[in-house]
């Protein structure tokens, strides 16, 4: 499987993307600059985390003008996958191709610290290789985590099984006590119409060795793979 | 003379300074002229009072890749073809007059000293001390500061992982802020702070040059303040995106292989980047101010040269290169500009366009004069040393009562609050982040790990600070073997008050000395570091202040041990000490001692040759993958870190102590050189044969297991209620509600 991994200015999580998917998945991956605008030959787009112009104005506003942001938008119109993970989420929202918005935290602080997530739907690509309920234990890190949309919004996206993961306790919970950031029905991630394209704020790369903090992570990223390869062995 | 002394006052030359420089160049020197005298013989350029002292520093070790002070930071070879730059430097005064971005800025210039050796910066630490919460301005301040590291760091995509925050009334008003910055670098594409050969061409790149902190580092750093609101534009703003940016293309700028020479703008801006990289290289240089991009309109060559803005670094290169080195920064949307080359003259030359500005000797202006003066121990310090502590009534709560106090207390209080705001796990090297003893890394593609820890004790070092000076080494290097690590080198970080009254040079003297004698029986040399006096608010010094970084290397980086105790049954061990004891002595400059007794008293002691030994043992247990747990025992004594490692482990504890003096002592001293670890039954006999190999003395502690902690006959809580204590205790504090003590 061929990742392309997006470099806006200030991104920071593309480095680690980018060893996880070669080093521990062995898979192919480049950078591609924001600058370039030929997505040809990738099986997945990664918008990884960062403060991608430093998150001036509003958080992902300016990164969506990025010539590679069209060049996104075509390759998920034509089926191709698309993850945002943290300031990736975030773009994905200002360039349309996920409804609502990522808002202040409401403790109006950065957070860096662990979080349970429950996967409320094994109907997508990033998410195929675990079950429903399922609790995975991935860190957050963000200041603007907190999803919001408008009522429609949210009743549309739980009545089509579109909320992939969910903040939760220990034990698969959805608490107050558990939602790190005020999310809106304690959203953590959630995927298009189409099921293509996804953005989650935890960041599954972070998770993917023991060494450093567990392989929780892997589940989405085994995801990935499992629906291009179907029959592939996972390390 | 009046306006010229007011200039003086401005710039902190003294008249004696003034006569000097018109003595060695042959005439009055210009405004311009004077502003670079003034900032490069300032205190924090030309460490006028420190220097003599820090040759005290013994720096002889084969790791070491360039001589201590050569550079921006200090570099030790880790093998493997890798070297590891870290240093660690104050921005105290411009966080008590602006937190937020006093703290901010801090954190980017020292990742800009990293940078500027080619390498790219991996962790960040904090070392932070503030007065106490109770008093809304110290809040202020805290919040401020801890802002000011979190939205700069986690911008620029460094993870943040430890150091410190203390709390004491000596720094009312007179906040530390001193951050440290380790960087990896392939010894290869190391790069120095040098003009390289005449004819080589000076860019500027990064940040357009604006009105914002002229007069840092004379005016703020090298004297005392008491008005603070008239210093307020000398603090710089900071723009971290421009900084993750500048990050980015520098590295991809020195990987080409096409640079001479990098060098950070950091205090004095301009000036000392272009004439410390003139003096290393033995040239002259020549630079034309009106080159320099501007963001304000009508700046005087004077201001150019002495502004402190910040996200700018200085590239030294051949002609040949410039094109496409442009073409990198120019892709990363940097503008960068040739302001100037090195010459043969020796001399530094400043021009605005086709004026004149300044021409000066290079090799006058970096020669800062250095003063040796006179210490005098501080009254009143000898009755302290000798206070009888063991004529203290015993305290008339339980032990339990005190146990929880000492664990809310915000100096012992768990620190997430503080250390959630900080990414610490970005670029996924981080084996062991905030909260424990050291932090620990990973190095990719490669077995091996760095540890790394800050330490230092105001109090022990108001209380002696030789001694004071000592302990801040030893602690600092016994937490990097707590976690398995053989530290390598030091950068210390000196927080005094004005060394220009005999006691707080006598405190300065006295800790060098004692950090020095340390550094050397440790084996660990300090390599790099930074000199902060003049901390004083309204005639008030701080306690004297050394915070040390120690920089560990392991050969296994998954033979780590965390502070948390891990089975049920496992043995817990005290090492280096037969019995816990009860010595009085063990309580001098204690925290249990501040907030039970409102008191710092006492003479502070440790004994180096038990402190090898332990720290070689506990080394030795922890990388052979014989221990479940090793925690440190330091402030709050031997209950508080035997709680610790319960509250971490989310388990009991129960044991018993011999003591032979005062149970208060033995509880809640903070003897040194001990360490608590938690073995299985099957590995204490191998761990125990380690400690009798090195000489350093083990005693049976007790078990692992239950829910509660229990010591028989002194203590008995449960955990879930000193793990409330621990947790709730900053955040009581930083809401007002609590007194710190």
């Amino acid at each position: 499987m061929k990742f392309g991994v997006v470099v806006f200015p200030g991104t920071w999580s593309d480095t680690d993307c980018h060893h996880v998917l070669q080093n521990v998945f062995h898979q192919s991956v480049e950078y591609v600059w924001h600058k370039d605008t030929d997505l040809s030959g990738y099986d997945c787009i990664v918008l990884p985390g960062g403060f991608s112009y430093g998150d001036y104005l509003r958080c992902g506003a300016l990164a969506r003008f990025s010539p590679v942001m069209r060049s996104v938008e075509k390759f998920a119109a034509e089926g191709g996958l698309v993850i945002g993970i943290c300031n990736g989420f975030q773009v994905l929202c200002e360039a349309g191709l996920l409804p609502g918005v990522l808002v202040r935290n409401d403790h109006l602080q950065f957070r860096c610290q662990w979080t349970n997530l429950r996967v409320e739907s094994s109907a997508s690509p990033f998410t195929n290789a675990a079950a429903e309920g399922q609790v995975l234990h991935v860190p957050i890190a963000h200041g603007e985590g907190n999803y919001f949309a408008d009522p429609d919004t949210i009743a549309m996206l739980e009545r089509d099984d579109r909320v992939l993961f969910r903040y939760c306790s220990e034990d698969g919970e959805i608490t107050v006590a558990a939602n790190p950031n005020g999310s809106l029905n304690n959203i953590a991630g959630i995927t298009n119409e189409g099921r293509n394209v996804m953005g989650m704020m935890p960041h599954p790369e972070r998770c993917c060795e023991s060494l450093v903090g567990g392989v929780d992570g892997r589940a989405i990223f085994e995801s990935l793979l499992a629906t291009a390869i179907p029959d592939m062995v996972l390390p | 003379m009046t306006e010229l002394k007011q200039s003086l006052d401005e710039l902190a030359l003294t008249e004696a300074e003034y006569e000097a420089i018109v003595d060695r160049i042959g005439r009055e020197p210009n405004m311009l002229e004077l502003g670079l005298f003034g900032s490069l013989w300032s205190e924090h350029c030309g460490y006028q009072h420190s220097k003599p002292l820090l040759r005290l520093f013994a720096a002889k070790s084969p790791r070491l890749l360039v001589n201590p002070g050569e550079e921006n930071a200090g570099v030790v070879d880790i093998g493997e073809g890798l070297a590891v730059v870290f240093k660690i430097e104050s921005h105290n005064h411009p966080s008590a007059i602006e937190p937020y971005e006093g703290a901010a800025t801090g954190v980017g210039g020292i990742v800009r000293d990293i940078l500027a050796m080619g390498a790219r910066p991996i962790a960040l630490m904090n070392s932070l001390r503030f007065g106490p919460l109770s008093d809304p301005a110290n809040r202020y301040l805290f919040n401020g500061v801890v802002s000011g590291i979190s939205a700069y760091g986690n911008c620029i995509g460094i993870p943040d992982v430890g150091g410190e925050v203390c709390f004491s009334e000596s720094y009312s008003g007179n906040p530390l802020v001193n951050a440290m910055c380790v960087g990896l670098v392939e010894k290869d594409s190391m790069l120095r702070a040098t003009t390289g050969g005449p004819g080589s061409l000076l860019m500027l790149v990064g940040a357009d040059t604006g009105r914002d902190g002229i007069h840092g580092a004379s005016g703020l750093a090298s004297r005392t303040f008491e008005e603070e609101r008239e210093l307020r534009p000398t603090v710089q703003a900071s723009n971290p995106f421009l900084e993750k940016v500048l990050i980015e293309a520098c590295l991809e700028a020195v990987a080409t292989g096409r640079l001479t020479g990098l060098q950070d703008l950091g205090a004095a801006g301009l000036t000392s980047a272009a004439l410390e990289a003139a003096s290393s290289g033995g040239s002259g240089l020549e630079i034309d101010v009106s080159l320099v991009p501007r963001r304000d309109s009508g700046m005087t060559p004077y201001e150019v040269m002495l502004s402190e803005s910040q996200e700018r670094m200085l590239v030294v290169i051949e002609e040949e290169h410039v094109g496409p080195i442009k073409d990198i920064f120019d892709k990363w949307g940097l503008t960068s500009t040739v302001i100037g080359r090195a010459t043969d003259t020796g001399r530094a030359v400043i021009s605005d366009g086709e004026e004149a500005g300044g021409d000066l000797p290079v090799d006058v202006l970096v020669d800062a004069p250095l003063y040796r003066l006179e210490g005098v121990k501080p009254e009143g310090l000898d009755a302290l040393q000798a206070y009888d502590l063991g004529g203290l009534p015993l305290p008339d709560e339980t032990a339990d009562a005190v146990l929880l106090r000492l664990l809310a207390s915000p100096n012992i209080a768990s620190k997430e609050s503080v250390y959630r705001q900080y990414d610490h796990q970005v670029m996924t090297n981080t084996v062991i982040g905030p909260g424990g003893d050291a932090a620990v890394l990973r190095i990719k593609e490669s077995k091996r790990g760095l540890a790394m820890s800050t330490d230092g004790n105001g109090r022990y070092c108001f209380l002696d600070p030789h001694i004071g000076g000592m302990i801040a080494v030893a602690e600092a290097c016994r937490n990097v073997a707590v976690v398995g690590a053989e530290p390598v080198a030091l950068t210390d970080c000196l927080n005094f008050g004005n060394p220009e009254r005999p006691e707080a040079y006598y405190q300065l003297e006295e800790c060098i000395m004692g950090i020095a004698l340390a550094s050397k029986l440790l084996g660990a040399p300090v390599i790099s570091g930074n000199v902060s006096l003049y901390n004083e608010t309204r005639g008030e010094a701080i306690y004297p202040t050394p915070v040390i970084g120690a920089l560990g290397l392991m050969d296994d980086v998954t033979r780590n041990a965390s502070i948390a105790f891990g089975d049920e049954g496992d043995v817990v061990l005290l090492l280096g000490a037969t019995k816990a004891g009860g010595a009085t002595e063990s309580l001098a400059g204690s925290e249990y001692l501040q907030i039970v007794h409102g008191l710092v008293a006492g003479q502070p002691r440790i004994d180096m040759e038990l402190e090898i030994a332990v720290q070689r043992a506990c080394r030795r247990a922890v990388s052979g993958g014989l221990v479940s747990s090793a925690h440190d025992c330091s402030d709050g004594g031997l209950a508080v870190t035997v709680a610790e490692s319960c509250i971490a482990g989310e388990i009991g504890f129960s044991g018993s102590l011999e003591v032979s003096g005062r149970w208060d002592a033995a509880l809640f001293g903070e003897e040194q050189s001990r360490i608590v670890i938690s073995v299985s039954a099957a590995n204490r006999e191998a761990v125990e044969g380690i400690c009798a190999e090195e000489g350093a003395p083990v005693a049976l502690l007790g078990e692992v297991g239950g829910e509660a902690l229990v010591i028989a006959g002194l203590l008995d809580v449960p955990v879930n209620r000193i793990a409330d204590a621990w947790k709730g205790g900053l955040e009581r504090a930083a809401e007002g509600s609590a007194s710190t003590g």
